[in-house]
């Protein structure tokens, strides 16, 4: 088989150890990830503890329909994503190709919601600053973590999107045979980022609406 | 690989091609996935900042003369002592052992013809240089004043230096810390040779596979904090901005979560080197080698758990500063077996006084020295009396600089034969050892005396009192910067000059001495099957003396 020598890399014997360390590579980098995310919900766990009333305030004012929106976009791209996965392994090129890019696609439109939704988060002046209108203090806290959170989620799914739209262009071309150990740490870095969401949701959006 | 071959090829060598001789051209190096390549890569670039660390600290050592302050101005001191601090701990501590010295010969170790991820490998080098020439920026905008270690509310309100491009800097190397650890990992996982079990793995490798672990796990916070001041600097975004119910506080939890377990990522590829040193050159198995490996994991384990002992007199409460200060003192367990295991490596063994071994002994004392020091540091009724003086300064230097850089050269020393395939000048080595040794005792014992009498980190106007003490460290510096250059010049000698090395010019045990030196691209000649533990130096003897060594081409099997 040409097609699946073309998918082994340097230094490895076989394309089942290859694809191993795929996995396990993108693992740890993951523990790295949780690392990161880690340290931003920590800051916020202790300053919602410290300041409940004006968490409370400050996150009624996020919007939820944006929100659920984005949870719906993202999970079902989980899904197609597993989709793609599973076709990859079993060698269905088209299937994982359509799978690939309707992941792609939802996710863009998690990022097309997100602007919408940042739009009207500036019309209300929901930044951090001079013209903040929301009372007591602290509700700054709240609106200052909120951008840095979702801002950063924005950006590894944006990362996501992009590597997804390199690989699926790389199997579309045939420069890479889609059973190779590529999908593998796609697909696990796709569900991460997911992750972080489902992790985000509740903090952001069902914090003041308890 | 480049076609490219040098006309002056030997002409007597039958040997295979070395990884040094696979392409001449410049680009042949900068597109490399050869390990051993980008190794050199990184302990080119590392070498520059070290330098460019040193050089700034010169300058401090040098205005530290006067009581008066004589040539600074309290804000030109500032921006030196914060350059040189994060110089030397990001761009040259963090990465020293484990992208030079661990990126060459750890795959050799464990018997692999390369890293899991070679062209992540290339990428960590390339993220290391932007992070770094961000630096370089930082330098030439002006500097940056906030110490190394970015404490808002100063760094997030009121600093007017570049503080954001400083941040960026060390971000981005932080990536090529977490690549080089994520390829470690997978590397010691999947790609140990046929026999090579876990506890056959030379403690070297275990102490990068440790270390690797403490860099994928504790990086991110780091960079996580540095984001969060950046956020606040350039968007306003309030997170810890004590007006609006932010904690400073919370910053120095962050950041110390990530630089205490640092401070490992320092020391902990530093003593798996000398571990290889002394079993080489006392002809001894490591003693105790099991324990050896449980004390390296213990260390990165409990380190994540220490990092309260910087904040005691930050406003902890009682109790937290009481389980810190408790944690801290466990640390010291596994790090003292490991002195009582290499000093009893060293009991009743023919041990020769090669230069790395010089230098590895130096490591011995003055980690010994760093870490009791630390004790005292990690008592929260001394560490209150003592905070921010000199004599934390002297303690971390001993630990950092003592330790980290005394490995650093016993390695560089050590597979210099490999990694060149040339001997450097034995006399001048073991001279520059010594040089090192005692220079460092002289710039860091005045330290801890003054420390310990008062004398406060971070200020270039001081009394009067302690200015035999500040001259006689500077004194110190300076022998330092001697010991320091030695190896410059005997060592680029070397490089045009020296003789033939062989092999296994140490009759060392090890993979990576079972292979050419310098080794060919795809590090052995024969796929390698280990049969038996590592250091069975007491089968070979005092070897290294009767000076007649085949070649190991013709060994047949690699053992």
């Amino acid at each position: 088989m040409s097609d699946l020598s073309r998918a082994l890399q340097a230094p490895w014997p076989d394309l089942r150890l290859q694809r191993e360390a795929v996995g396990l590579g993108m693992w740890f980098f993951l523990a790295s990830e949780v690392l990161f995310f880690a340290a931003l919900f920590c800051s916020y766990a202790v300053y919602r503890s410290f300041n409940e009333e004006a968490f409370r305030i400050a996150a009624s004012h996020t919007k939820i329909v944006y929100g659920s929106i984005n949870t719906a976009l993202l999970l079902t791209s989980s899904l197609t994503m597993t989709v793609a996965l599973r076709a990859a392994a079993a060698q269905l090129k088209r299937m994982t190709l359509f799978c690939l890019g309707a992941t792609a696609a939802l996710g863009a439109a998690f990022l097309v919601t997100k602007g919408l939704e940042y739009r009207a988060d500036i019309e209300e002046h929901l930044i951090p600053g001079p013209n903040f209108p929301l009372k007591p203090a602290a509700t700054a806290m709240f609106w200052g973590l909120y951008w840095i959170m979702t801002g950063i989620h924005a950006i590894h799914l944006t990362a996501g999107i992009g590597v997804v739209i390199v690989v699926l262009t790389l199997f579309w071309r045939e420069t890479i045979p889609v059973q190779g150990s590529t999908m593998e740490g796609v697909a696990i870095y796709w569900h991460f980022v997911d992750t972080v969401w489902i992790f985000l949701f509740p903090l952001i959006y069902l914090a003041g609406r308890s | 690989m480049s076609e490219m071959i040098l006309p002056l090829v030997r002409a007597e060598e039958s040997r295979p091609t070395s990884y040094l001789d696979e392409g001449h051209t410049v680009l042949s190096w900068l597109l490399t996935t050869d390990h051993k390549r980008i190794a050199i890569l990184y302990a080119l670039s590392i070498t520059v900042f070290f330098f460019m660390g040193g050089i700034v600290i010169g300058l401090v050592r040098l205005e530290l003369i006067s009581p008066t302050g004589w040539f600074m101005t309290s804000d030109e001191y500032n921006r030196a002592f914060t350059i040189h601090g994060i110089i030397m701990v990001w761009f040259f501590l963090v990465p020293s052992i484990p992208a030079t010295i661990g990126n060459f010969v750890l795959p050799m170790m464990i018997g692999a013809p390369d890293v899991a991820f070679p062209r992540l490998n290339l990428l960590s080098w390339y993220l290391y240089v932007i992070g770094a020439s961000f630096t370089v920026y930082v330098l030439l905008s002006g500097g940056v004043d906030t110490g190394w270690t970015f404490y808002p509310p100063f760094s997030s309100s009121y600093s007017n230096s570049s503080v954001v491009p400083a941040a960026v800097g060390v971000f981005v190397v932080g990536f090529s810390s977490i690549a080089t650890g994520v390829n470690f990992m997978a590397t010691i996982h999947l790609l140990r040779a046929p026999g090579m079990t876990w506890f056959r793995l030379p403690l070297f490798g275990w102490s990068m596979y440790v270390v690797s672990m403490v860099m994928v796990l504790a990086t991110p916070v780091l960079a996580m904090s540095l984001l969060l001041i950046c956020a606040e600097r350039l968007f306003g975004l309030p997170i810890f901005d004590a007006s609006v119910g932010g904690d400073p506080v919370l910053f120095q939890h962050l950041f110390w979560f990530y630089s205490h377990p640092a401070v490992y990522i320092m020391i902990l590829p530093a003593m798996g080197v000398v571990s290889e040193v002394f079993a080489c050159f006392a002809r001894r198995r490591v003693f105790g080698y099991a324990f050896m490996v449980y004390a390296l994991l213990m260390i990165g384990v409990v380190g994540f758990m220490v990092w309260g002992h910087h904040m005691f007199v930050a406003g902890q409460s009682p109790l937290a500063n009481l389980i810190f200060s408790f944690l801290s003192f466990i640390v010291a367990v596994p790090s003292a077996i490991k002195v009582f295991n290499w000093t009893a490596t060293l009991y009743r063994g023919q041990i020769g006084f090669e230069a790395p071994m010089l230098y590895a002994l130096g490591f011995l004392g003055l980690f010994t020295t760093g870490g009791l020091t630390g004790l005292f540091l990690a008592s929260v009724p001394i560490d209150i009396a003592t905070t921010d003086s000199y004599f934390v300064v002297a303690h971390f230097h001993t630990i950092m600089v003592g330790g980290t850089v005394s490995a650093f050269m016993a390695g560089i020393h050590y597979w210099w034969p490999k990694v060149t395939g040339r001997r450097y000048h034995e006399f001048a080595a073991q001279l520059a050892a010594i040089t090192m040794f005692l220079g460092f005792n002289l710039t860091f014992v005045p330290q801890f005396i003054m420390g310990w009498l008062g004398m406060p980190r971070r200020y270039h106007i001081y009394p009067d009192v302690f200015q035999i003490w500040h001259v006689l460290s500077s004194g110190g510096a300076a022998m330092l910067a001697v010991a320091y250059l030695l190896p410059l010049a005997y060592l680029g000698w070397s490089l045009f000059n020296g003789d033939q090395a062989g092999d296994n010019p140490w009759q060392a045990t090890g993979l990576e001495w079972q292979t050419p030196s310098p080794p060919p691209k795809q590090n052995f000649l024969h796929p390698p099957r280990i049969t038996n533990a590592p250091y069975q130096y007491h089968e070979m003897g005092r070897a290294r003396e009767e000076g007649e060594e085949t070649p190991v081409a013709e060994q047949g099997d690699v053992r």
